[in-house]
């Protein structure tokens, strides 16, 4: 359990609940429930915190998978440096954007996921994880044998010509023993 | 390897059709039936979204355990280690059938909230009105009366009564978000990328699984959304009386239209007959359209007037022969001694019930045996009165699938004074039985473990009178415990060549001991007697 990193749970459970955000709010005001203003925040909110959270964070060992598209979103993201580096901004950030969707019974399920993202995202903060943008590598020519190798061959290896080079008959299938092989019965 | 694959995507067809047939059979009945006509003036069809969602989530919500459980049991059991690669591609197709299964609990689940984020929304317009319009004269309709005939929940149209007011204070409310929120937080937990990087928190969270099915089970049973009841339809006609609201229940020649009365979906019956037993025991007998139960099964029951919130279960005692169905109920704390003085009471109108059920394992092992013995210990007679009448019925009308030809009832209790009712049952079964001229079918003891000197000195005395002085059978009462190796031996000798099976409601100690004489007294030689014992909990 000592190599979790909290943070990238926070993120899926965050991501989730903009989506719910968003959703509770549309319904509420397409069909103009009453109070519909907070579902018009959270809407917002919603969105805002789906495009925060899109572009995934390099976990610490291992390779990351990358969320389909997320290199733009990382660009943006990236620019606010310690604002958005910091967990601890993120966790007082979404608890604070939750507290509006409260007061409306279609977003309150949004607030209680977000809330519960906010409070992983503490606990990631808490561990001292952070959040870091996945760079692209720039592509490399496969190095063979380890970079040992400075002069590879340009030609390939000489073969004996072809009236040389026998086919194997079918009924002689395999290979010839060395030495001889003695079937064993079942 | 195309016919494996073709089976599980016949499974997957079939599944993906009975959803498909489940939510548009739900959605027509919600959305056309009579019943609900006043429902969905203040609902519109929001009402039949979130009711078919709502069945499609059970059926999903069944299966979901199914792929599974079956792996967790064969991994236990440890059988897996002789074809583990059809092992694997086995577990590869459960867990894709089981994300299918979870794919579409979330799609049903936002269907259902949305729809009932809606209806909330809409009792709370209906109940705020005050315009005269339909929804509104619908909303005011009994609120007043301790009755349960209301239509809209939402009761006071005070500012505090809103949406999410109702939704914190009622239990599907409640539990529907404590599930909702479970079930999202086991959702994100599983993504591909978190379970194959951080398994333990998948792990750990995916037991959240305990709560989403105790808060489904609880979500469902306070049945908020309404519908007419049958004799409220019977005088009040919903599409003839819908027009002229301000005229309902007065004395009007043009139509009769009495007051529309509601109740919710879980049943509400009205019980047929009403009998109070010595030592305060309350019989039930009640029908309900469309009701089957099986030997062993119990329900829920609530009554609204001694307490709205509160489901408490019964074991059914009567037989599935029977066309009704009854439970007999004892008075040990609070709830069910009101209940009884309600009854009790004999007001003019007999107060409302409302049954769910019936649930449990029937016993169905219990007919398959040649010789049964049935040991009743305590409140544990209770199944057994379901199971005796049954027994009795079957024999009756000569049914093939009753193998019995002999029982033996063993009734264990301290004292007879609660259970005077079975009792009679015993006595009447014992006169049908003699009247038939079948009165070695049924062989039954009773041990009274609560004895004390005077009841001894009782018995002693009337010992050559015909019929038992503590109970008024044939058969002598007993006292202290049963000595089990005098009666298996006696059982043993009198059917030596037959299967007998012999089961138990009652406390774990006696359940160990009837294992040990079953399996002393069974002979080794197949064609001779076996004892069988069933660890059925009733």
């Amino acid at each position: 359990m000592g190599r979790i990193e909290w943070a990238m749970w926070a993120n899926e459970q965050a991501l989730a609940s903009g989506l719910i955000l968003v959703t509770g709010g549309i319904v509420a005001v397409a069909a103009q429930f009453k109070g519909w203003p907070f579902a018009a925040y959270s809407i917002a909110a919603g969105v805002f915190v789906c495009l925060l959270e899109y572009p995934r964070g390099k976990r610490k060992k291992g390779s990351t998978m990358e969320r389909c598209g997320q290199k733009y979103f990382t660009a943006v993201v990236k620019v606010f440096g310690p604002v958005t580096r910091n967990y601890y901004v993120r966790a007082i950030l979404h608890a604070a954007l939750a507290v509006p969707a409260g007061f409306l019974l279609s977003t309150i399920l949004g607030m209680a996921c977000l809330g519960i993202a906010s409070a992983i995202y503490l606990l990631a903060a808490i561990r001292g994880e952070e959040w870091n943008p996945i760079e692209q590598k720039p592509q490399e020519r496969p190095q063979v044998g380890g970079g040992t190798i400075k002069q590879p061959p340009t030609m390939p290896p000489p073969r004996p010509p072809v009236e040389t080079r026998k086919k194997q008959p079918a009924e002689v299938a395999g290979q010839e023993n060395p030495v001889p092989v003695a079937v064993e019965a079942e | 390897v195309l016919s494996s694959y073709s089976f599980y995507w016949f499974q997957g067809a079939a599944w993906l059709g009975l959803n498909v047939f489940l939510f548009v059979y739900y959605f027509l009945l919600f959305d056309r039936d009579k019943k609900f006509y006043y429902t969905r003036v203040l609902l519109g069809s929001a009402l039949a979204w979130a009711r078919a969602s709502a069945k499609c989530l059970n059926f999903n919500s069944m299966l979901i355990l199914l792929p599974v459980c079956r792996n967790l049991l064969s991994f236990l059991r440890g059988t897996c280690s002789c074809c583990r690669r059809t092992m694997r591609k086995q577990l590869d197709h459960n867990l894709t059938f089981h994300k299918l299964v979870a794919y579409a609990i979330a799609l049903f689940t936002a269907v259902h909230i949305i729809a009932h984020l809606c209806n909330f929304e809409w009792y709370n317009d209906s109940q705020q009105a005050a315009d005269g319009s339909l929804s509104s004269i619908l909303s005011d309709l009994h609120q007043d009366e301790e009755s349960n005939k209301w239509l809209n929940p939402i009761h006071s149209n005070s500012t505090v009564s809103t949406p999410a007011y109702v939704t914190f204070t009622t239990i599907p409310g409640l539990t529907g978000v404590i599930i909702t929120v479970a079930l999202i937080l086991m959702v994100t937990s599983s993504m591909e990328f978190i379970r194959r990087s951080y398994f333990e928190v998948f792990w750990y969270t995916h037991h959240l699984f305990i709560i989403y099915f105790a808060g489904l089970v609880i979500h469902g049973i306070a049945g908020l959304v309404r519908g007419q009841t049958a004799e409220s339809l019977n005088k009040h006609n919903p599409e003839h009386c819908a027009q002229d609201p301000t005229h309902w229940g007065g004395n009007n020649k043009h139509s009769h239209c009495e007051e529309p009365e509601f109740g919710s979906i879980p049943a509400e019956v009205s019980p047929s007959s009403v009998v109070v037993h010595p030592s305060k025991v309350l019989e039930l007998q009640m029908h309900k359209k469309g009701f089957s139960m099986e030997v062993g099964q119990y329900i829920f029951i609530n009554s609204p007037s001694v307490s709205r919130l509160e489901w408490h279960p019964f074991t059914l005692t009567s037989a599935p022969e029977e066309d009704f169905f009854s439970v007999h109920i004892r008075a040990v704390g609070d709830w069910t001694e009101n209940l009884i003085d309600t009854f009790q009471q004999q007001k003019p109108k007999t107060p409302r019930i409302e049954v769910d059920g019936p649930f449990g394992t029937a016993s169905e092992d219990v007919f398959q045996y040649e010789v049964a013995m049935l040991v009743g210990a305590g409140i544990g007679v209770t199944p057994f009165a379901s199971v005796l009448k049954s027994i009795w019925y079957k024999f009756q009308h000569a049914d093939q699938r009753l193998k019995t030809k002999k029982i033996y009832f063993y009734w264990l209790c301290r004292d007879t004074g609660a259970f005077a009712w079975f009792n009679d049952l015993l006595a009447s079964l014992e006169q049908e039985m003699e009247e038939s001229g079948k009165a070695s079918f049924l062989n039954y003891r009773l041990f009274l473990t609560g004895w004390d000197n005077s009841i001894a000195g009782q018995a002693a005395f009337n010992f050559d009178k015909d019929t038992d002085v503590v109970t008024g059978l044939k058969q002598k009462t007993s006292f202290g415990r049963p000595r089990w190796s005098n009666e298996f031996s006696a059982v043993a000798t009198a059917h030596p060549r037959s299967v007998v099976g012999v089961f138990l409601c009652g406390p774990q100690a006696l359940a160990k001991s009837l294992q040990k004489c079953c399996h002393q007294y069974s002979s080794l030689d197949p064609r001779k007697v076996k004892f069988y014992f069933n660890k059925e909990n009733f």
